[in-house]
């Protein structure tokens, strides 16, 4: 008989993803509203003493599946772990974080279930004893309220979007047997950036640019965000002239974003662009042009020369911040 | 080397969206129809695999109503090779996993080394079916390729991901997603164009397939759509006036830190 919330704690390089206690704290919700128990399951190598960390967000029992042979991420490795601790472990909803790990997993391990899956979503509830799902949908245009099926109910949560809620429990860690099976990836080398740095997804404060920005030089954005402590984003113009990377895109083809603040200069605001961070809570626009379309969307518009009014606002900060 | 393209033609990311009287579904009278975007780099990246290698196949496989035959003839005028719909009202109204299983199907029927897939759809956002489509072939994903390289029975691919890029190796047959950057889409030639009309495009239905209805589409759906609505509209704003630009600056600061309270 299925029970419980089995929550997928991802960890990255040693750290648990944003989404990872996001996932847990609507776990706990959702354990709460059901009345049965919470089980967060951690997946890597030599993360035992990090797993630990679960039991801050409320879960009741803790899984670590800690093993050499999933040191690096690889949908086998972790799809065949991950099957075995569901179906050990019986549970009626397993939610993961929607990261680009969590999408690939999420969606491998649905099939090999043949159970219904709810990708991305931005709000959960129980109706009865069916998981109900609200999820964007015509890159967010519309918002589609799912119905999911199966045992378990697989959810994968919009990162950045719920609420960290921590909730005290005294749980041991438990370790799981590790068998990863048949693992035809391997990873040959990983290209990342200093861990300092936000990603966009997960970023509380965005400064971004567009073709206003005239060129690549977005260096007054990065000394606005720096003081915000927010990270720069751009939009497909920008990445498209070949200024920015299109790691850094916002928009329906770029990530999507849900900042508390979103600073667009020099972004005149296509449907494309709010696909990406039309659910921002705050939105500034800053543009020389008054019909550019995003002051229609924007909380607070200034029609200026960016260049001159960018830094005007850092110093502004800078200012309250001494 | 023999290649499959997962194609799904979807309304152009212009379009105005209409919910429909059933609530369940959006209004399709005046939808443009296009190549689903991330499927473009798709069907270009297969045809540089097929130069690359030298020679092979590249077959479109598309579910969908036969207005979908415009998508693939427009992949085929690009340089595919074949062309293969299924188009069964059964099918319709189901959700990734049901179109997963009766794409997995009909590709049995194809062999072929390498699958290539958008990584998500623009219309729906489920980023599930190329995935569940690997599952249910039993072959391995990469997902989120933005550089991919086959040596041999191996391909190598660069992944996005948060923070970066990871660099993997898989064994083949096996099916990686497209992600922007990874290509630019040739357009279609006028020769390519006249070639497309003659090339095989062949229908299957479910029974083709060996798909019961009650596997697939709405029948089959293990995630349902009840309703949809628009998200809430945002309040209007305010321009923020002043003299210069240092007083626009100061009063937008003023108004975020007391008004918003998000600084």
């Amino acid at each position: 008989m299925a029970r419980g919330v089995l929550v997928l704690a991802e960890q990255f390089e040693g750290r648990f993803r944003k989404v990872a206690y996001e996932a847990l704290s609507e776990g706990r919700r959702l354990a709460d509203a059901l009345g049965e128990p919470l089980t967060g399951v951690v997946l890597g190598s030599g993360v035992e003493a990090m797993a630990a960390e679960l039991a801050n967000y409320g879960a009741d029992k803790i899984l670590a599946g800690d093993d050499p042979a999933l040191a690096d991420y690889t949908t086998d490795a972790y799809g065949n772990v991950l099957c075995d601790i569901v179906k050990d472990h019986d549970p009626k909803i397993l939610l993961l974080g929607a990261s680009t790990r969590g999408k690939d997993l999420s969606a491998r391990l649905s099939a090999r279930l043949d159970t219904g899956l709810a990708m991305d979503c931005i709000a959960l509830r129980i109706d009865g004893n069916m998981a109900v799902a609200t999820r964007p949908m015509f890159g967010g245009k519309v918002l589609a309220e799912v119905a999911i099926q199966g045992m378990p109910a697989v959810v994968a949560i919009r990162p950045n979007v719920m609420e960290v809620v921590a909730a005290q429990k005294a749980t041991a860690v438990e370790k799981v047997p590790v068998n990863v099976g048949a693992v035809r990836t391997k990873v040959l080398e990983k290209k990342l950036e200093a861990a300092a740095k936000v990603d966009l997804t997960e970023a509380d404060i965005i400064v971004s640019g567009g073709r206003g920005m005239g060129g690549p030089d977005f260096s007054l954005l990065e000394q606005l965000a720096e003081v915000l402590g927010g990270t720069v984003g751009a939009s497909r113009s920008a990445v498209d002239e070949g200024w920015r990377p299109h790691s850094d895109q916002v928009g329906q083809t770029g990530k999507v974003v849900s900042p508390n603040l979103y600073v667009a200069c020099g972004i005149s605001g296509a449907i494309q662009h709010l696909a990406g961070m039309g659910s921002s809570k705050y939105i500034v626009a800053i543009n020389k042009d008054p019909e550019a379309p995003i002051f229609k969307q924007a909380d607070y518009g200034i029609v200026e020369d960016l260049f001159k009014v960018v830094p005007a606002i850092t110093a502004e900060v800078k200012k309250f911040m001494a | 080397m023999d290649i499959v393209v997962l194609l799904k033609q979807v309304p152009d990311t212009e379009t105005l969206i209409q919910i429909a009287p059933d609530n369940a579904s959006i209004k399709t009278e005046d939808v443009k129809w296009v190549i689903n975007p991330y499927d473009e780099f798709a069907v270009e990246e297969a045809l540089r695999i097929k130069e690359a290698q030298g020679g092979g196949k590249v077959t479109i496989v598309t579910m969908g109503p036969e207005r979908a035959v415009e998508s693939i003839r427009t992949a085929l005028a690009m340089g595919a090779d074949e062309g293969l719909l299924i188009d069964d009202p059964a099918a319709e109204g189901g959700d990734a996993l049901g179109t997963a299983k009766v794409l997995a199907a009909a590709i049995r029927g194809v062999p072929c080394h390498v699958i290539v897939a958008g990584q998500r759809a623009v219309d729906d956002d489920c980023y599930q079916v190329p995935a569940a489509v690997a599952a249910f072939l039993g072959i391995p994903q990469v997902s989120m390729v933005v550089k991919e390289q086959i040596q041999d029975d191996k391909i190598v691919c660069e992944c996005t991901m948060e923070g970066g890029a990871v660099v993997v190796e898989t064994e083949l047959p096996a099916l990686f997603t497209t992600q922007k950057g990874i290509n630019e889409p040739r357009y279609a030639s006028l020769p390519g164009i006249m070639k497309a009309k003659k090339k095989p495009l062949a229908r299957k239905t479910l029974a083709d397939l060996g798909i019961k209805p009650s596997e697939a589409g709405e029948a089959g759906a293990k995630c349902r759509v009840m309703n949809l609505t628009f998200p809430p509209e945002r309040s209007p704003g305010k321009i923020i006036h002043g003299e210069t630009p240092e007083a626009k600056a100061a009063e937008l600061v003023r108004l975020l830190r007391e008004e918003a309270k998000v600084i």
